[in-house]
């Protein structure tokens, strides 16, 4: 049983035929988890009593014949940027050690109503900076599928659960390519979805007008029935969008010829790792003969992208992050004066990339210097979304890498920050523009290391993206 | 050089952040790099290109704004809980006004 790799459908039919209860199910997950985790990290909460407790409910429900809702039995993942109530949640920082939410956020209170089974909280990044998960104040995480390599962050703990079977879908946060390229690391499909497009109530701000809450899966079909599920309109938060909710899972098997898929020359410039280029291009060959029509499109700013993400996420994360100050929450470093314990608790309280973040946005929003760096950075993410909108009268979805490199070994590169920023050139256009992207696998490096490949869609375009990804997997894409 | 080790203390002290001094110079450097490589953004004309405010438009599908209506949400205790130096229903800091 332990080796088995569960799917939502194969969970529910498991369970509709009695094979197995959702409290056997739970305990079989909880031994995974106590088996892999000391050498993953991927977890860094569990919360059986939880799961337990809606585990008997389900069984309750099956035993008295109810219907079961749609993601019944659904072992759980969440990122610990995500608040639970009474689960402790420390966005992998010190700062918030020991915090345990008073109120759910509502993707996660959404999936428990729909039957999802939370297991725990899930290693990542400090407050989601970085992109490899070594920014975690507990630890990094390692890659399951090359263990001596980082799974990609800041939701490498989301990612690598999945990659080792430890839950079927997990909850992920991406603010500049953090749910997709753990995706791409560790071989899951990974979505972004929509600026907007699902609530952001009760997930712990990073940079409020990039953060998203997104799905990670072993499977396509997965990510779509979750999104089906925590997508729409939340009173509580106000940029959540009214836009209708498709059918996601309707929308997977529509056929795909004559879909327009963009390629945009600028993605394939330099930098890109050879092996990563040669599969993503192989895949690009796969959605051709799938029937889908190559156009070759223009993204001029490109280029421009990381720099002016690197000062609105930063400006907007000096911002969010002057909360943590050791009154409401988290651990206090005593001071003589207010001021003094201020400063000694986020000091001591912040690990090396938060506080880089921090002096970089605070700097770049001080007097003398807002009209250069911030003005001009939302200026150019006027251009980027231009781009993006542009791109799209001409095509349906644009195709790229997820990542220019495939998991690189823990510490290679921790040394030069400026080149870990680099390395999201892919995602942290869509991460500006609002679109939705997810990464697939499309093959595997010589070392058998995966390769994402991205597939952007247009603002509130979820149902096409998901289509694409599904019938690119489907037709064996992550074997390319 | 972009930033100098002034520049870091003067906004360290902005963000209430205590740096060692062994911080600053790594950061300073650090930013330095950051700083010369942002100024890249300096080669695009952005005259009469509107910054990007607002991800979703204030329309149909974009963002809606609600009454503001009082809802209890009960959690003050919760929240007291987790504080490093409760004082119920408030929260204790060290003396901000002199006696």
């Amino acid at each position: 049983m332990s080796a088995q790799r569960w799917t939502i459908s194969t969970v529910r039919a498991a369970l509709v035929a009695k094979k197995i209860s959702a409290r056997e199910l739970t305990r079989d997950f909880y031994a995974r988890i106590d088996q892999r985790n000391p050498e993953l990290n991927a977890f860094l909460a569990l919360s059986p009593d939880r799961a337990y407790a809606q585990a008997d409910r389900i069984d309750a429900a099956i035993a008295s014949g109810d219907a079961l809702p749609s993601l019944a039995g659904m072992p759980l993942a969440v990122k610990d940027t995500i608040s639970t109530h009474g689960i402790p949640t420390t966005c992998g920082s010190r700062i918030l050690e020991g915090y345990k939410p008073p109120y759910d956020a509502t993707a996660v209170a959404r999936l428990e109503q729909a039957g999802a089974i939370v297991l725990g909280k899930t290693n990542c990044d400090e407050f989601a900076m970085g992109s490899s998960t070594e920014n975690s104040a507990y630890g990094p995480v390692r890659n399951p599928v090359a263990i001596g390599r980082v799974p990609g962050g800041s939701s490498g703990g989301s990612a690598a659960a999945i990659a080792a079977d430890l839950a079927v879908v997990a909850l992920g946060t991406d603010t500049g390519g953090s749910i997709r390229q753990p995706g791409s690391f560790c071989g899951v499909a990974a979505l972004n979805p929509t600026y907007g497009r699902v609530s952001r109530y009760g997930l712990i701000a990073y940079a409020s007008s990039l953060d998203r809450i997104g799905p990670l899966a072993r499977k396509v079909r997965d990510a779509a029935a979750v999104m089906s599920v925590i997508a729409g309109r939340d009173p509580r938060d106000s940029t959540s969008a009214a836009a209708p909710v498709p059918d996601y899972a309707a929308a997977l098997d529509r056929p795909l010829p004559g879909i327009r898929i963009g390629i945009p020359d600028d993605y394939f410039a330099e930098g890109i790792d050879p092996e990563v280029r040669q599969k993503v291009e192989a895949g690009i060959r796969l959605l051709e003969k799938l029937g889908c029509r190559r156009v070759s499109i223009r993204m001029p700013h490109t280029e421009y992208a990381i720099a002016a993400y690197y000062i609105i996420a930063t400006a907007e994360a000096s911002s969010n992050l002057a909360r943590y100050d050791g009154v409401r929450f988290g651990p206090r470093v005593p001071g003589a004066t207010l001021i003094e314990m201020y400063q000694k608790t986020r000091g001591r309280g912040f690990g090396n990339e938060v506080k880089r973040r921090i002096v970089l946005g605070t700097y770049v929003l001080s007097a003398g210097y807002y009209d250069a760096y911030y003005l001009q950075g939302q200026k150019v993410r006027s251009l980027i979304a231009r781009d993006f909108r542009e791109a799209f009268e001409k095509v349906d979805a644009i195709i790229t890498p997820t990542s220019p490199v495939p998991a690189f070994r823990l510490g290679e590169r921790t040394q030069n920050p400026l080149q870990m920023y680099l390395a999201d050139i892919y995602t942290v256009t869509g991460s500006l523009a609002g679109v939705p992207g997810i990464s697939v696998p499309t093959g595997k490096t010589s070392e058998g290391l995966p390769v994402g490949l991205q597939i952007y869609g247009p603002a509130f375009g979820e149902d096409r993206v998901l289509q694409l990804a599904h019938a690119f997997e489907q037709a064996g894409g992550a074997d390319l | 050089m972009k930033i100098s080790r002034e520049d870091v203390l003067k906004v360290a002290a902005l963000a209430n952040l205590e740096l060692s001094d062994a911080e600053v110079e790594t950061y300073r450097g650090q930013l330095d790099d950051i700083l010369t490589y942002i100024d890249k953004l300096n080669q695009i004309d952005t005259s009469g290109i509107e910054p990007m405010t607002h991800v979703v438009a204030a329309s149909a599908e974009g963002s809606t704004l609600r009454d503001d209506v009082v809802v209890r949400s009960h959690v003050i205790g919760e929240v007291l809980r987790g504080a490093p130096d409760p004082a119920p229903p408030y929260f204790r800091v060290p003396r901000v006004i002199e006696k």
